[in-house]
C-alpha cells in the first residue's frame, strides 16, 4: 500500500524533510508515503511539516531508534 | 493550490556556523514548499565567492579587501573558537562524522531546491566585488527587491 519508501535514515537536519519533500512531490494526492529517519528531532520535524503541508500524518512511530512515518499526500 | 508561503533569509554574516544556519533554515523552508529568498550583503558577500582567484580590474582598495576577505564558503572562519583556522576545520570534521552537509552541498542543494541567491550589488560595489568574482547564476539586486519579497513573507531572518 506503499507508494514510495524514503529511507533517510543517518541523515542529519535537514535532509530527512527535504528527501520527503523531494519523494511526495512525485506522488499524486491520495498515495503513501513510508519515510524512515534516525535524526531525533525528525518526530516532531516530521509532524511540523506534514501539518503546513496539508498533508495527512497516517502514522509516526519510533521502533528501535528508527523513526517510521506514514503519509498520505494532500 | 494557494498562493505560496515565502521566506527570506539576509545574510549579512561571513562566519562558517552562520552561513551553515542560513542554509539549511533556506532548505528546510524550500522542503516545506515556500519560496525563499536568499539575499547576500557586506560580508555575507563572501560565501558567493569562487575558491579561485579571478583576474578583474580593481583599485588598490578593492583589490585589498578581495585578499583580505575569505575568498567562497570553503574559506569561512567560525563566529566562535575560530583558533585561526583550525576551528573550522574541526566542525567541518564534526559535521562529517554526523553526516552532516557541508556548506558547499547545502549551497547545492538550495540551488536544485529553487532557493533564489541574491546579491546586494551595492555592497558589492563597495567591496570591490565583481559579477565575474561570485558563482554563476545568481540574481543581483538591491533594498527595493529584498523588500519586495520580504513584505510578502512571513519567515524574514537576518544573520
Amino acid at each position: 500500500m506503499t507508494d514510495i519508501f524514503v529511507d533517510a535514515k543517518g541523515l542529519a537536519c535537514p535532509m530527512p524533510i527535504v528527501r520527503a519533500k523531494k519523494a511526495i512531490d512525485s506522488l499524486q494526492s491520495g498515495q503513501i508515503m513510508e519515510l524512515h529517519t534516525t535524526d531525533k528531532g525528525s518526530m516532531n520535524d516530521l509532524q511540523a511539516w506534514v501539518r503546513q503541508t496539508n498533508h495527512e500524518l497516517i502514522e509516526a512511530k519510533e521502533d528501535n531508534g528508527v523513526f517510521k512515518f506514514i503519509v498520505k499526500k494532500g | 493550490m494557494s498562493q505560496k508561503e515565502k521566506t527570506t533569509i539576509i545574510l549579512f554574516s561571513a562566519d562558517l556556523d552562520k552561513a551553515i544556519a542560513a542554509f539549511i533554515i533556506a532548505n528546510g523552508a524550500a522542503a516545506y514548499g515556500h519560496e525563499v529568498t536568499l539575499f547576500f550583503t557586506f560580508w555575507g558577500l563572501n560565501t558567493l565567492r569562487k575558491d579561485q582567484p579571478v583576474s578583474v580590474r580593481k583599485g588598490f582598495l578593492e583589490n585589498m579587501f578581495s585578499k583580505m576577505m575569505p575568498r567562497g564558503a570553503n574559506k569561512l572562519g567560525l563566529s566562535k573558537m575560530n583558533f585561526a583556522g583550525i576551528g573550522p576545520r574541526l566542525i567541518k570534521h564534526v559535521m562529517k562524522k554526523h553526516n552532516a552537509l557541508g556548506l558547499p552541498q547545502l549551497i547545492e542543494l538550495a540551488r536544485e531546491q529553487g532557493v533564489k541567491l541574491v546579491a546586494c550589488t551595492m555592497t558589492m560595489d563597495l567591496l570591490g566585488l565583481k559579477k565575474e568574482e561570485l558563482i554563476d547564476g545568481i540574481d543581483y539586486a538591491g533594498v527595493a527587491t529584498y523588500l519586495g519579497d520580504a513584505a510578502e513573507a512571513k519567515v524574514n531572518l537576518f544573520i
